[in-house]
């Protein structure tokens, strides 16, 4: 099993690394608030998760289950305070998401501008999923999914994703 | 914790028979046994606060808030701010250059529409007090916006399931819970919590709103609430009705929170529903994905409409005013006229200047501020209701907008 892992990856790719806390706390004000601005200028911008994309990205670098939920449980709580649903909503997406993306980031190589694509593009779609089912299941809310709505939006996070873990790999210190 | 990657080794696969390795994946261990007790406390605290947070609702001056919701407002607000001001400079710098440009043809423009809407307004306001003493004559009692406050958008929920607006004005600046917002275009929607500084508005096309809503035409009533893409749907209009595209809508006032008559929107599509009742989607009047300001209705008061006794300008008047008139001879080299001699005929637009002191010159003041044509010359008398119509000042007029 340790040998399948290893070949999906290399010694150099298994990198852990690790933020300031500056960064850390910083970062996901940053993009929350950036998510919340943008539309009121650019409504077409809305589609970009950029607190799910920071969720990915930090989960995938510091490749740690436990710091990945956390993490993506404070940016989703962050953006809970925002809305006007109950606080806990996109916590728990986030929070998911954030584990599951560190227990793949384990796993393969996510430098790769592909896996990245790939990685968010499958992230953004379970987030989607757990999200519209705590509405419908929890909240009872009316749900309405538009699949081609979303598949459009998956991909221009994928895109963003690429672009933008680029920029943040310069926040990267190494373990 | 999250910041150091403690933890971050242990799930890393490495083979374990790595002397190297194998220490890597001590350290964090040595490091959690050394600060266990601070991580401990500061996890501890963390939930503490956290469920604390969750629970206690901060008091403020505009009603209780959760303190969890208090801070994470309080938290990006001042970077929607900064980001809304800087790049208004920039753009301020940008438009002004702008503004320059044509600003000649744009005025003359201006003063031609200028012109036909200040005949247009004489008009209504006729018709509208006209409406008010009917309905001074039925005791009717309406709702009337006394005073609203501009706001600006400065950001969203950032969430397409909640459509929220944050607004720049909060509790200090006389915002409270339940206020309408609107544009001159439409509703918006509603204020939904307000903090000191910034407020939260529902937008009319959330899952959760809802509106009582009236059909200007058919006089229908039903209640506007959003979808979950965010477009606007009247409910509650049995299928038997009729109802067309482009008949507009607005509000009934029957939820107490919106006064009655301000514009929702028009019907853009109409199809049967699933059960007794139509489908019918609605075009909002504002647009509602891109406001930048806004306006929060702060005080509106319940009143009778009071019937105006005294005589408006018309707007026949007012386009008097406009014409061109052939000048008359000068009052002292007129011959005076003799008490009930009829009066000399006057050919039509013409207007005659009236004798300085003549009571009858002065126009009676109107209710409201829609425009007053000058008269030939102040008298102090005031006209009484009913009495001769005001004349507009002729020559000073001629070939100009009324300013």
């Amino acid at each position: 099993m340790r040998t399948m892992r290893l070949s999906y990856t290399s010694r150099e790719q298994v990198e852990v690394y690790r933020f300031s806390w500056l960064v850390s706390a910083m970062l996901p004000l940053l993009m929350v608030g950036l998510q919340a601005f943008i539309p009121v200028r650019f409504y077409f911008l809305r589609v970009f998760d950029f607190g799910l994309l920071l969720t990915i990205f930090f989960a995938v670098s510091r490749r740690s289950q436990l710091s990945g939920l956390l993490t993506g449980a404070a940016i989703g709580l962050l953006q809970d305070c925002l809305t006007h649903t109950p606080f806990g909503v996109f916590g728990i997406a986030k929070t998911l998401v954030g584990y599951g993306a560190s227990s793949i980031g384990i796993r393969i190589d996510v430098d790769n501008p592909g896996s990245r694509f790939l990685l968010v593009f499958f992230f953004f779609a379970v987030h989607q999923a757990v999200f519209l089912a705590i509405e419908r299941e929890l909240m009872g809310l009316p749900v309405h999914l538009n699949v081609g709505h979303e598949a459009g939006a998956a991909v221009a996070n994928s895109m963003m994703a690429v672009l933008l873990f680029g920029l943040l790999n310069r926040f990267k210190i190494r373990e | 914790m999250a910041a150091c990657g403690c933890n971050a080794p242990l799930a890393v696969p490495r083979p374990a028979d790595h002397a190297g390795n194998a220490r890597e994946t001590l350290e964090p261990m040595n490091l959690f046994s050394r600060h266990k007790n601070m991580v401990v406390l500061v996890t501890v605290l963390l939930a503490q606060l956290l469920a604390l947070a969750l629970q206690v609702k901060r008091q403020t001056s505009a009603g209780p808030v959760r303190l969890i919701r208090f801070v994470g407002v309080n938290t990006i607000a001042p970077f929607e701010r900064f980001l809304i001001h800087s790049g208004e400079s920039v753009r301020g710098v940008w438009s002004n250059y702008l503004d320059l440009r044509n600003v000649r043809s744009e005025d003359q423009r201006l003063k031609t529409e200028l012109g036909q809407m200040q005949l247009e307004r004489a008009r209504e306001q006729e018709e509208l007090r006209q409406a008010h003493r009917m309905q001074a004559l039925l005791g009717f009692k309406q709702q009337w916006i006394d005073s609203t406050v501009a706001a600006q958008v400065i950001g969203t929920s950032g969430m397409e399931t909640s459509r929220l607006l944050y607004l720049d004005k909060g509790a200090k600046d006389g915002i409270r819970p339940d206020m309408p917002v609107i544009t001159p275009d439409g509703l918006v929607g509603k204020v939904l919590n307000v903090y000191g500084e910034t407020s939260q508005v529902l937008m009319l096309n959330d899952l959760t709103s809802g509106v009582g809503a009236i059909l200007v035409k058919s006089r229908l009533q039903g209640i506007v609430k959003g979808t979950p893409t965010g477009e606007l749907q009247l409910n509650y209009i049995m299928s038997d009705e009729s109802v067309q595209p482009g008949e507009p809508l607005v509000t009934s006032g029957g939820d107490r929170v919106f006064p009655k008559g301000l514009p929702i929107g028009t019907v853009s599509s109409v199809s049967a529903g699933h059960n007794l009742f139509l489908d019918i989607k609605v075009k909002p009047g504002a647009d509602l994905n891109r406001l930048e300001e806004v306006l929060v209705i702060t005080e509106q008061k319940a009143r009778a409409p009071e019937a105006s006794g005294q005589e408006a300008v018309r707007a026949s008047d007012i386009l008097a005013g406009h014409l061109p008139s052939v000048p008359v001879a000068a009052p002292a080299a007129a011959p005076p006229a003799s008490p009930g001699s009829p009066a000399a005929p006057k050919p039509a637009g013409v207007t005659a200047p009236k004798p300085a002191g003549s009571a009858a010159s002065k126009p009676a003041s109107p209710a409201g501020d829609h425009p007053k044509p000058k008269p030939a010359a102040p008298a102090n008398g005031t006209a009484s209701p009913g009495s001769e119509r005001p004349k507009p000042k002729p020559a000073a007029n001629e070939g100009t907008h009324p300013q």
